[in-house]
């Protein structure tokens, strides 16, 4: 229970963070990109509407900055995020919300999907140390190092320039409308197969060299030898005794290194046109949106957030000192 | 040396048959030419019933000795020659060197438990005690129940004196005896006839050892297993091993009855080492250091290893290494003539100048 | 085992700590991280890119932004890379790029290290409050995702420039360091010989640069190398995505040009091959470095004596659990033979 009270304590602390970030930022930055944007956007903006992106950038010299403050957190409450310039006058909010259950099927199927699939080829090569296996581990340092956009562009230049087999942008068939059809879910799957195959691809080596570091140091610890001892089936002991222990600080890292590689795959939304959150946050910089882009990040943080106390429960479901302790 | 010397019985509790003969075990660390030679040409036998102690400083190779035995010695070791015999209760007797993967496996705490030193780290931290003694019985009892497999290990538990109900318990809930215990139990799971103990009081307060060192000489009696007890702790052997084998850098120097070796050490290195451990009880003595530090493994002196250090060597200590041989006072009885030491000063050949050799128990 | 003689003479004879089994009984040799072939493969691609680094401008055959008639050109004799859609020579963009990459990798990694080691070895240090909240602190950063996180604050810079680049990185991109560090600082603390420089009454932060710091040296450098390898790769990102000036040069400068001319519809490898190798050059030789250090730390993950060639020859299978057996059957001379029955089961 304390480890549960501890945990909900630091995420809301993390979630203030990232809020209260997101409020300084504008602030911080020399100059007053918005307010030139603002001139631009004259007359086509209500009151209301100018309001509540004064409030978001800071624009409201006069109230003090903890008036200020209470103000953002007021906006942030009622779920507004001001408009976005770009999709004028959509507000920022709708344009997210459409955006990201997209971001959560691709990079989320895809992360997990590289996460199992590299832990086990982790364990296998880890606890079949000075074999042929061992051979795999240059490979897997070399797609490790690779960033994940560049790893885009090839896959775009293989298997759909040359080859043609999938398509270079988009996440479905323009030609159909949003159903939950058999034939429109095919084409999901069928336009998110390439981005998702190079999320898997440039993704999975971290997790099979850090799962590979780990087996190999689990494996000589003194319970693994016992287990040997004991004459278990070595299927027993690897999976019971070194994998089992193994996966504790890979899952661990798993929820440290989320934010990370989310960043990563978002570029991959960029380089396939996928329209999910990454690929909005990308129009936003590259319009100069303000309001989308931290609606976005902030979107972002709240989903990593979100994915780290999931990862939190699936590591206190495993390991029994953590759920004691805290 | 004469053949019938050793062919005299076995001295001071030593009731059986060998169990488990190692024959000239030598073993590498690292499997390249210029690999360290940890254990060369080691020879032990162990009775059927025995506790057998193997003692010696830290890199002696004491465990070495008993891993390698037992094939658990992690890399980079290797086995490079010897022999492992284990004889059964019917009498059949097979080379646990020349085991197949699945032979051995089988064998593996049926024929020979091991408690490891450190239980701290010997139970796995994220399954339930009664789940890790449960799955070496079934492992060897195919067909058997969970159920089953777990009332016998409540019992086991209660036999080492442990409420049944810890059986739920995760290993970091148990005080550092429990977990000893629970390895104890966990060895004699399947009524192996030889258990090998790694040092299993030395995590220990002197308290729990006491506790720890009974029980084990008390569940010896009810159930008749052959121990091996490892430690460095000589004067604690001599509580409870009927025999003392001394190793020194990779090589057994001295192989006696406990009580022969604690009266009257025959080997320089013994003899130091006695002396620097104060004697649980009985008259004390004075504690003195055995100057000098262990060799180099990878650097041995040619000659005798301890010649170094030791305080009575003489030239050809430095030049040949002495082998395991009988006393040089093998005529002074039984008990003397099965003993066994590895020192010149018992060649007749080399102490003839000296006459008799020194006498070390003082 | 290499021991302390004095230790011995004193008065508990033999060592009562429990023998390492496992340890190489060798002594510990020195510069054991150069003897690494890893770290130095590692060292090598490093040196060569710095030098490239230093000299490419004076060698780049062409200036990279000349722009000529050779149009979209593969790779020849000329061009030995091939020209982009302007004729711009992408050899002389690479070469020229290197600078831009190692400079915003070297001084983001420093100035991510120096935080990351002041809030890890206080935080480690201090203890309670301060302890909590810096961990807190640097919990908080690891969890926002940092590229977004630089992307918007890049995003909003009126000129975001190398140097503005790498301190933005710098800045968001410490958490990491400071809680290994922290970690590593909890545990020297507990050791004897800070406990005896405490109790003989050192300051405190002599304590830290004389006992602590230099302990962390292997830390630090790993966290370094593992900085500089995320500053590179988030340089790189954000000039591919177009957020730093597009007329820096740098490998990701190449990748955006290449992205925005359709390079990939057109088929012009040249144009995205050699500058993502590169990057992958690079970061390949980061993390092999981090892996010497790694074993260099851990020594388990060592693979001493296991030399592949070795163990094929003498036909030895190194396993936990079931030791190798050599095998001289009788008749087949020094040779070693196979480990017998040992390799015919495997599940």
């Amino acid at each position: 229970m304390r480890f549960a009270v501890r945990r909900t304590i630091f995420y809301l602390i993390t979630a203030w963070a990232a809020v209260t970030i997101n409020f300084l930022i504008p602030r911080l930055m020399p100059g007053d990109p918005v307010t030139a944007l603002m001139g631009r956007m004259q007359g086509r903006i209500d009151s209301n509407a100018e309001e509540s992106i004064r409030v978001l950038f800071g624009l409201d010299t006069s109230s003090s900055i903890w008036q200020q403050y209470v103000d953002y957190w007021g906006l942030l409450l009622r779920g507004d995020l001001g408009l976005s310039f770009t999709f004028f006058p959509t507000p920022v909010a709708e344009i997210v919300q459409q955006a990201l259950p997209w971001t959560i099927g691709l990079v989320g199927i895809a992360t997990i999907i590289a996460f199992v699939l590299g832990t086990s080829i982790g364990v296998a090569i880890g606890w079949r140390r000075g074999t042929w296996a061992d051979a795999l581990l240059p490979i897997t340092t070399f797609f490790s190092a690779v960033p994940y956009f560049w790893l885009g562009l090839i896959a775009i230049t293989v298997f759909s320039v040359t080859l043609g087999w999938f398509p270079s942008s988009g996440s479905y068939d323009r030609g159909m409308v949003p159903a939950w059809s058999w034939e429109f879910v095919g084409s999901v799957i069928y336009y998110g197969f390439l981005p998702a195959l190079t999320v898997v691809l440039s993704s999975i080596a971290g997790w099979i060299l850090g799962m590979r570091n780990m087996v190999v140091t689990v494996s000589s610890e003194d319970y693994v030898t016992v287990a040997h001892a004991k004459g278990l089936p070595e299927r027993t002991v690897m999976v019971g005794y070194a994998a089992r222990n193994a996966i504790l600080p890979q899952v661990s890292n798993f929820a440290l290194s989320l934010g990370f590689v989310v960043g990563g795959t978002l570029i991959m939304e960029m380089v396939f046109s996928y329209q999910g959150i990454g690929y909005t946050l990308f129009q936003a910089v590259n319009t100069q949106d303000y309001p989308l882009m931290q609606g976005c990040f902030l979107v972002i943080t709240l989903a990593v957030l979100g994915a780290n106390i999931i990862a939190d429960f699936v590591y206190a479901a495993l390991d029994p000192r953590a759920r004691q302790e805290g | 040396m004469t053949a019938s010397t050793l062919d005299v019985p076995a001295p001071t509790g030593a009731v059986g048959e060998p169990v488990l003969e190692i024959e000239n075990l030598s073993v590498d660390y690292g499997y390249v030419d210029d690999a360290t030679h940890v254990l060369r040409d080691v020879s032990l036998t162990l009775h059927r019933g025995e506790v057998l102690g193997l003692a010696g400083e830290s890199g002696c190779g004491k465990s070495t000795l008993a891993y390698a035995a037992t094939r658990l010695l992690p890399p980079p070791g290797l086995i490079t020659s010897g022999s492992v015999h284990f004889t059964d209760r019917d009498g059949r007797r097979t080379d646990v060197l020349r085991q197949s993967d699945a032979e051995l496996r089988a064998s593996r705490w049926r024929d020979t438990a091991i408690v490891f030193q450190g239980a701290m780290n010997s139970l796995n931290p994220v399954y339930r005690v009664g789940r890790q003694i449960a799955d070496g019985i079934l492992a060897h009892r195919p067909g058997m129940r969970r159920r089953e497999a777990w009332d016998q290990a409540a019992s086991l538990l209660e036999m080492v004196g442990i409420n049944a109900d810890r059986l739920r318990d995760f290993p970091h809930q148990l005080s550092g005896g429990m977990r000893q215990r629970v390895m104890i139990a966990m060895a004699l799971a399947l009524d192996p006839q030889v258990l090998i103990m790694d040092e299993p009081t030395t995590a220990l307060d002197v308290v729990m050892q006491r506790q720890i060192v009974e029980e084990i000489a008390d569940l010896r009696q009810r159930l008749g297993f052959s121990v091996v007890f490892i430690t460095h702790d000589v004067s604690l052997l001599i509580e409870i091993a009927d025999r003392i084998a001394i190793m020194y850098a990779g090589d057994i120097v001295e192989d006696a009855g406990a009580e022969e070796i604690y009266r009257r050490p025959r080997h320089p290195y013994s003899s130091a080492l006695l002396h620097s451990f104060p004697p649980l009880r009985g008259e004390r003595r004075e504690l003195t250091g055995i100057p000098g530090a262990p060799p180099d493994m990878h650097r041995l002196p040619p000659g005798c290893p301890f010649a170094p250090r030791c305080a009575h060597a003489m030239d050809v200590c430095r030049e040949v290494r002495p082998g395991l041989t009988a006393t040089a006072l093998g005529d002074r009885g039984a008990q003397e003539a099965a003993r066994r030491v590895a020192c010149h000063l018992h060649d007749p050949a080399s102490a003839g100048a000296h006459g008799l050799p020194p006498d070390l128990s003082r | 085992m290499a021991q302390d003689t004095s230790l011995v003479e004193s008065e508990t004879v033999v060592e009562p700590a429990v023998e390492h089994r496992t340890r190489d009984p060798r002594r510990p040799k020195r510069f054991l991280f150069l003897r690494n072939g890893k770290a130095l493969t590692g060292i090598g691609i490093l040196l060569f890119f710095g030098v490239l680094a230093v000299v490419g401008p004076w060698i780049a055959p062409y200036d990279p932004n000349q722009v000529s008639v050779d149009l979209l050109q593969p790779p020849s004799w000329t061009h030995w890379l091939g020209t982009d859609h302007t004729g711009r020579d992408i050899l002389s963009q690479i070469v020229v790029g290197t600078r831009g990459v190692l400079v915003v990798g070297l001084i983001a990694g420093v100035s991510a290290t120096v935080l990351g080691v002041v809030v890890g070895v206080t935080a480690g240090f201090v203890g309670g409050a301060g302890d909590e909240t810096l961990s807190a602190l640097s919990n908080v950063f690891l969890v926002i995702p940092q590229l977004p996180l630089i992307i918007i604050i890049a995003g909003q810079l009126p000129t975001a420039g190398g140097v503005t680049v790498a301190l933005v990185i710098g800045a968001t991109g410490w958490a990491w360091g400071a809680r290994v560090m922290r970690a590593q600082t909890l545990s020297l603390r507990k050791r004897d010989f800070v406990e005896a420089a405490r109790a003989n009454g050192e300051r405190t932060w002599r304590l830290v640069l004389a006992e602590v710091l230099p302990n962390l040296t292997a830390i630090i450098a790993a966290g370094f190398v593992g900085t500089v390898t995320f500053a590179v790769m988030s340089q790189v990102t954000l000039a591919f995505i177009g957020i730093t000036p597009v007329s820096d040069w740098n490998w990701g400068t190449i990748l955006f040009w290449a992205q925005n001319n359709l390079a990939l519809q057109r088929g012009a490898w040249w144009w995205f091959v050699p500058a993502g190798l590169c990057i992958a050059l690079l970061g390949m030789a980061l993390t092999l470095v981090n892996f010497g250090i790694d074993e260099f730390v851990n020594p388990r993950l060592r693979s001493t004596g296991m030399n592949a060639r070795v163990l094929r020859r003498r036909r030895i299978r190194p396993r936990i659990g079931f030791t190798p057996v050599l095998r001289t059957p009788p008749g087949a001379g020094p040779r070693a033979a196979a480990a017998g029955p040992t390799r015919k089961e495997r599940s």
